[in-house]
């Protein structure tokens, strides 16, 4: 490699598959620019935020007691501020998390499955789970077995109460032979199969979704009512949920198995050559283009089906993959990598709300709440409305204005942006009228606003 | 700066209720409109309910035999008795959360089209959003939407500019013409040096060189329509009410209504953006939540809440319209209907066919537009769904052709390829 070459290859590495530069980060890349991303791929999975966070029991117990403070008014607001904060606290950690971690590429490995499984804190008990699901279904999985990863997020409580599993019933179930009124849900079978695995156009039919759902009928957790206390915010198969008998699911057969024959589907699933492939092109569009190369999504693919869904190997396989290093930059910041990146290039992490929860509100973008299973959108024309440039614009200043100090405008342009940053907006950056603005037109530069 | 709003919150779940997140999109600002006479006057809104809006429940046809038994407890109950449809003929009336809608009906400005569909059968709301927004046959058969193709189309004869308003840009409005956007939420202030450095350096960029000059030409306009500016949506207006009011009760009804009094605001906004001089003639509007799985609520609760707020922004915006309300049609949509059958948690799964609202103050016809094709068990959808009788695009085509006077032959080829053979609804204005 020339040396021209190592310096696009590093500042690729960090602001393409890392999550923007931090000062110094380039050049520690610089040796060996692969190999430093390969040594972020480790079997314990991600990082955790904040080992002091609350488990998803202590929220849910925390939930019983807001429950039970509805009927008082004071209670009520002080309950409601704890939880509020609660879950504010949940998102400044893992916001702190992204900003400071020396690991970028892990931290966007991780990113990107809780986006696979979004789940929105728009209902009842979500805001509180949310961030617990993150921490206990998904980081420690994202370098391990696709199928663990799956598993973990379908028995999580989080995931079983947004996609209305929690409460489902078969039809000849013994609840609901009882009482009429329970009967089955099909959301969450639904989801799992177009957006989790084998995706949309695999070819399976509504009969597969409604038997997959009856399959899932008694997955469910211990709610803040439940008897045993030791259940709570834990998974719990509700035996008299479960509809009795062999079920049929993309063709194949299963017995009658109680909390085992979901697994079963859930294993199949994971195996299916369709989620390979599903896998394979969400991550290419992530990380390299909207219309990803179809070479890319083969070799992903490939490494997906060859390692059985080892997600460590699948990293590696994009690290070691020619078409993901094209030193043209092709995908469009989404608010929060925006917001991240742009508190990287000066070093810095967001310590209060208002440093990234609001402005994210700002961007459309709001915080721990995807609008839909789909998770967010990845691709351009969703994020580069002309409302949301300006808003990026008047968001630049206000961040420059509070943030620069006395730091050389020309040294963190150099530092974020390495061999990627233009003649051009170098020489915008040397011709500012003070460090602020500056610091501004770097942030809105075509090369920063992109990875 | 901008004004922020609170971050993610309990407050924002009980309060807000699932999914206040709501965009507008302003299509085809008219340049010339003076000089253009009827054609330039005529106004076009497009309101997408995502998330598959219950049909049954939008309009509940409450003379059905078979409606009541399906639906159980989600019945809304019949005229008359509390909580009951607000009757629109023998068998249909609305939800009674739709006042001004069916304020509307009784004026011969509302009708319904109960068993409409788009062509795609798959219930997958992702796909059918897609069918719905590129008024294409199948999914991802392109990547324009069917309002920007007619914009176009339209742009032959006269020239137009797009508008969005809204953080993130819908695909209904995606296209050739580049859609400039606005959403409520503060406005630019500070080193004017910034948009002249930056538009030099997207000079050569596609995207953001066209994206940044929309912004900036909208952020006037927006200036200029709106004064005072208009309030924030959501969580800022449940905290005032959280510190007001008394029990978890009365704060969700405040709360219910200060969402409600946010959509009527918006919806006003929305109609000074169209009366104004230069204002946009076509219109689009997204609202979200309507995915009601679990506890979707009759008369109240969950459903109830969405319908309140729809019908609120209907309501502002009419209002607001005043005179040019004669001129305008509304088209109310979503990407599928829900099962006929309630579900195991008093919900609705994903079905077929739901209802389109069409509003209009210069309505010609009256009564219910397409087919009802009874909920009796043999005539249900694969046995679960209300069957389809109208294909979407007919009612999409009929409204171009008739409020935007695009010819049969544009909306066969450019707008709407592939769907000959779904014919216009005729004489809707």
């Amino acid at each position: 490699m020339t040396t021209s070459d190592r310096d696009m290859t590093a500042a690729v590495a960090a602001t393409r598959f890392g999550l923007g530069a931090r000062p110094g980060e380039i050049a520690a890349a610089r040796s060996d620019p692969r190999g430093w991303l390969k040594a972020q791929i480790r079997p314990e999975g991600a990082e955790q935020p904040d080992p002091a966070l609350p488990s998803t029991a202590d929220r849910i117990a925390d939930f019983q007691d807001y429950q039970q403070a509805k009927k008082d008014p004071n209670a009520l607001k002080s309950m409601l501020r704890k939880e509020y904060l609660g879950t504010a606290d949940e998102f400044m950690a893992r916001a702190r998390l992204a900003a400071q971690t020396d690991g970028g590429f892990r931290e966007r490995w991780t990113l990107f499955w809780i986006n696979h499984f979004a789940v929105a804190a728009n209902k009842g008990l979500m805001p509180a789970v949310v961030g617990p699901f993150e921490r206990e279904a998904l980081r420690p999985h994202v370098f391990g077995r696709f199928e663990d990863l799956l598993t973990a997020s379908t028995r999580h409580p989080a995931m079983l109460v947004y996609l209305d599993q929690a409460q489902s019933a078969g039809p000849d179930s013994p609840a609901a032979r009882r009482n009429r009124k329970l009967g089955l849900n099909e959301n969450l079978g639904r989801e799992i199969m177009e957006l989790h695995t084998v995706g949309v156009d695999a070819g399976y039919q509504q009969a597969d979704v409604t038997e997959f759902a009856r399959a899932l009928t008694g997955w469910s957790f211990g709610g803040p009512r439940d008897p045993d206390p030791s259940t709570r915010g834990r998974f719990i198969f509700r035996a008299n949920l479960h509809e009795p008998g062999a079920r049929r699911v993309m063709g194949r057969a299963y017995g009658d198995g109680g909390e085992a024959q979901a697994r079963a589907v859930l294993r199949d699933l994971a195996a299916h050559p369709a989620t390979a492939r599903h896998v394979a092109v969400k991550l290419a569009r992530h990380f390299v283009a909207d219309d990803p190369p179809p070479a890319l999504t083969a070799r992903l693919e490939h490494s997906f089906r060859d390692s059985d869904g080892r997600l460590d190997q699948v990293a590696a396989a994009l690290v070691d993959a020619p078409e993901a290093w094209s030193p043209a930059a092709a995908k469009f910041k989404t608010p929060y990598e925006f917001l991240i990146s742009s508190w990287r290039a000066l070093g810095a992490a967001p310590a209060a709300p208002r440093d990234i929860i609001a402005p994210l509100n700002t961007f459309g973008q709001r915080a721990f709440t995807p609008p839909s299973p789909k998770g967010w959108a990845d691709v351009a024309g969703d994020w580069a409305a002309p409302d949301a440039i300006v808003k990026r614009m008047t968001w630049s200043e206000a961040f420059a204005a509070a943030n620069m100090g006395d730091a050389d405008p020309a040294q963190i342009a150099q530092n974020a942006l390495g061999a990627r940053l233009s003649p051009v907006v170098a020489k915008a950056v040397d011709r500012a009228e003070s460090r602020k603005e500056a610091l501004a037109v770097l942030l809105m530069s075509p090369e920063f606003q992109r990875r | 700066m901008t004004r922020l709003l609170t971050a993610p919150s309990r407050r924002a779940a009980l309060f807000a209720a699932a999914g206040l997140g709501l965009s507008v999109t302003f299509l085809g600002r008219q340049a010339f409109a003076a000089s253009e006479g009827a054609a330039a006057r005529r106004k076009l809104v497009v309101v997408i309910c995502r998330g598959a809006m219950d049909g049954l429940s939008v309009s509940p046809p409450v003379g059905d035999p078979d409606y009541r038994g399906l639906r159980g407890e989600i019945a809304i109950a019949g005229f008359g008795q509390p909580g009951g449809a607000l009757p629109l003929d023998d068998t249909f009336g609305l939800h009674p959360k739709l006042t001004a809608i069916h304020d509307l009906a009784m004026k011969g400005q509302a009708r319904i089209a109960p068993a409409i569909a788009t062509p795609d059968r798959a219930r997958s709301h992702f796909e059918a959003q897609d069918v719905l927004e590129t008024g294409m046959s199948g999914v991802y058969a392109a990547d324009s939407g069917w309002l920007n193709r007619a914009l176009q189309a339209l742009s032959a004869q006269r020239k137009v500019e797009a508008l969005s308003v809204g953080a993130q840009a819908p695909l209904i409005l995606r296209g050739k013409v580049q859609a400039a956007s606005w959403s409520p939420g503060g406005y630019r202030d500070a080193d004017p040096r910034l948009p002249g450095i930056l538009a030099d350096l997207y000079a050569g960029d596609p995207l953001l060189g066209p994206a940044l000059a929309a912004g900036l030409r909208t952020e006037a306009m927006a200036k200029a329509a709106v004064d005072p500016a208009p309030p924030a949506p959501g969580p800022m207006a449940a905290d005032v009410a959280m510190n007001q009011a008394g029990g978890a009760q009365q704060l969700q009804a405040r709360a219910q209504q200060a969402a409600a009094g946010q959509a009527r605001n918006l919806g006003a906004t929305l109609a000074k953006f169209m009366i104004e001089p230069n204002g946009p003639q076509i219109a689009a509007v997204s609202l979200d939540g309507f995915d009601t799985h679990a506890n979707q609520g009759a008369a109240e609760g969950q459903l109830a809440n969405r319908l309140l707020y729809l019908d609120s922004m209907i309501d502002g915006l009419t209002s607001g319209l005043g005179p040019a309300w004669s001129d305008t049609l509304i088209l109310v949509c979503t990407e599928f209907g829900r099962t006929a059958r309630v579900n195991g948690t008093r919900g609705t799964d994903h079905g077929t066919a739901s209802t389109a609202l069409i509003l209009g103050g210069g309505l010609k016809g009256r009564g219910v537009v397409g087919d009802w094709p009874t909920l009796r068990q043999a005539r249900l959808f694969e046995n679960r769904d209300t069957a389809p009788t109208l294909d979407m695009r007919s009612l999409f085509k009929g409204a171009l052709a008739d409020q935007l006077g695009l010819d049969r032959r544009t909306l066969d080829t450019v707008v709407f390829p592939g769907a000959a053979d779904a014919p216009p609804v005729r004489d809707l204005v």
